[in-house]
């Protein structure tokens, strides 16, 4: 071994790794497209049997799965938005310096820390129409007038998701912009303040700029991951009420395993988060190299 | 006396802020706490009961004498640590070649380690189920540990190769000079020196594969072999099919999270420093 020049002896430092990925992501990604071109199915005796483009055919006709993209664009949307603002909100707070700041902010993290799945079935119990507690202080404070059926109508039920996972995440898009902000350097702040500028004619000019990458690497791997959601959805709604909060995940998942049609999962797969991830990769690649030389 | 007013206003915003992230993070845990230590009657109850009027015990009780409810925490703590050492070795080692050694193309790995820190795991599910059912590897815990090991390993090489770089190369030079092997200076250099690194990394793993969903639920079907997130999300109807047993599902709810809330309160600063270092996992 001592004889291999370095990067020889660096290649094989590298093979567990790629052997590992290889097995089981990249062949699975193969795998997966491979898949859509075939029907595999009861009708097939979940034989494959080559399909050509059936599977993407269907597709287009399929009217669950338009709606279930809206849904997942929807979901994605919105809670990311609210989960950047939030998170900014929460990123100033916890670099301000202030007693047991520490505490604090390792508070701020456990939400992120907890399994989805778990706290899905806390939420269910949370937004329970008749015992619930939310229902119960919402009531209590006159904001509404009677228990709202939370995950029993489709449109409180979509808010529903959203708000379990902007607990969830929010934490995450924090400590990114945390770290953002305690890299830009503290005479900046303190020079413009010197010319004149107030605090928030600050935060515009000086603060928010710096901050734009933290912000596009946080909206990038939220945006990815919200948009193959699933844990939550599953347990705390099961895309209900009548497909209301259902998601290409979700919908995948079904096909799987109620309606055994694994050609026609992976032409779904293909077809949302293949193309979800080379945009996703071809548009931010460059920035995300960067972002790791300097790391 | 303006100033001084304007200062007491921004240190009472600045203190609801803070009480409101508070509640924000904390309450719907400490809801679960709370209806975990209510007895039964006062749980179904309208209104709300808030404050209980004993605390009781008898959920806790009641969850560790089914006799899954043992052997689903057993089955997270032996499938994550075993994903989480497995993705550990490997990662340092790609982290240190990716770092301190020249290699040819290593723009290329760069790149396929960002885009399969990408990949939403309902991508792999479909061809990994199949790879599973022919391996017969349902009900496995093998099932877990692979896939677990690598769809972290992106996160693990990334970190560790941020923490590797800020070592000095002129040290790893001195090193061979004095007669250290590549391996010895990977061993007994580098792995001392980043010791804080290596927790960091290795606890966010861990967490992550604690917390993992989809890949338990489908490649695991007997009780015998699930882990925490798909056994308690089970529990709605083991009692009975038209009660769901919530004071039995919060107990179970902070046990099967505690050890994460432990782990998040120690760690907290080492947590910050390592999922900024990798800033890649939502």
């Amino acid at each position: 071994m001592g004889k291999l020049p370095d990067h020889g002896f660096g290649l094989l430092l590298l093979l567990p790794a790629l052997v590992l990925v290889s097995l089981m992501v990249l062949y699975p990604l193969a795998r997966n497209v491979h898949l859509s071109f075939y029907e595999k199915d009861l009708h097939s005796g979940l034989e494959s049997r080559f399909a050509g483009w059936y599977n993407y055919q269907r597709l287009g006709h399929d009217s669950r799965f338009f709606t279930s993209f809206f849904n997942t664009v929807f979901f994605t949307g919105v809670s990311v938005s609210i989960e950047l603002l939030l998170g900014l909100g929460f990123a100033l707070v916890l670099n301000a310096s202030f007693p047991a700041r520490g505490a604090i902010r390792a508070m701020a993290l456990i939400p992120w820390a907890l399994p989805t799945a778990v706290m899905a079935m806390a939420w269910t119990w949370i937004y329970n129409d008749v015992y619930g507690v939310l229902n119960d202080v919402l009531l209590r404070l006159g904001i509404i007038d009677e228990g709202v059926a939370w995950l029993g109508t489709p449109s409180a039920a979509r808010w529903a998701v959203i708000f379990a996972d902007v607990w969830k995440t929010t934490p995450f898009v924090s400590i990114i912009l945390l770290a953002g902000l305690q890299s830009i350097p503290a005479d900046l702040c303190e020079a413009i303040r010197i010319d004149g500028a107030k605090a928030v004619q600050g935060f515009r000019l000086v603060t928010l700029p710096l901050l734009l990458p933290s912000m596009v690497v946080a909206l990038l791997f939220r945006t990815v991951h919200a948009f193959g959601i699933f844990d939550l959805i599953y347990v705390l709604t099961g895309g209900g009420p009548g497909g209301a909060t259902e998601t290409v995940s979700v919908y995948v998942y079904y096909n799987l395993f109620r309606y055994l049609d694994f050609g026609y999962a992976a032409a779904l797969v293909v077809a949302t988060f293949l193309v979800l991830l080379l945009v996703a990769i071809l548009t931010y690649l460059p920035m995300l190299k960067r972002e790791v030389e300097l790391g | 006396m303006q100033d001084l007013g304007s200062g007491m206003l921004r240190k009472g915003c600045f203190i609801l802020a803070t009480a409101g992230l508070l509640l924000f993070s904390v309450g719907p845990f400490g809801w679960e706490v709370l209806t975990s230590i209510k007895p039964s009657s006062e749980i179904a109850q309208s209104p709300v009961v808030y404050v209980p009027s004993r605390v009781t015990f008898e959920h806790y009780v009641a969850l560790f004498a089914r006799r899954d409810f043992g052997g689903y925490l057993v089955n997270s703590a032996v499938v994550s640590s075993l994903a989480t050492l497995l993705c550990m070795i490997a990662g340092m080692l790609a982290a240190y070649a990716l770092a301190k050694l020249n290699i040819p193309g290593s723009p290329l790995f760069l790149v396929i380690v960002l885009a399969v820190a990408l990949v939403p795991p309902i991508i792999l599910l479909i061809p990994l189920y199949e790879m599973m059912r022919w391996a017969d590897w349902i009900n496995h815990r093998g099932a877990l540990v692979l896939p677990y090991a690598a769809l972290n390993l992106p996160f693990a090489t990334l970190v560790l190769r941020a923490f590797f770089r800020q070592i000095p190369q002129d040290l790893l030079e001195a090193a061979r000079i004095d007669g250290f092997t590549r391996v010895g200076i990977l061993f007994k250099i580098i792995v001392p020196l980043s010791a804080p690194a290596l927790a960091t990394t290795a606890i966010l793993v861990f967490v992550f594969c604690w917390n993992e969903f989809i890949f338990a639920l489908t490649f695991i079907t007997t009780d015998a072999y699930k882990t925490i997130p798909v056994g308690i999300a089970g529990l709605s109807g083991v009692t009975s099919p038209y009660e769901i047993p919530w004071g039995l599902i919060s107990a179970a709810a902070v046990t099967g999270t505690l050890p994460l809330i432990v782990l998040v309160l120690i760690f907290q600063r080492r947590i910050v420093q390592g999922l900024t270092a990798g800033a890649l996992k939502g």
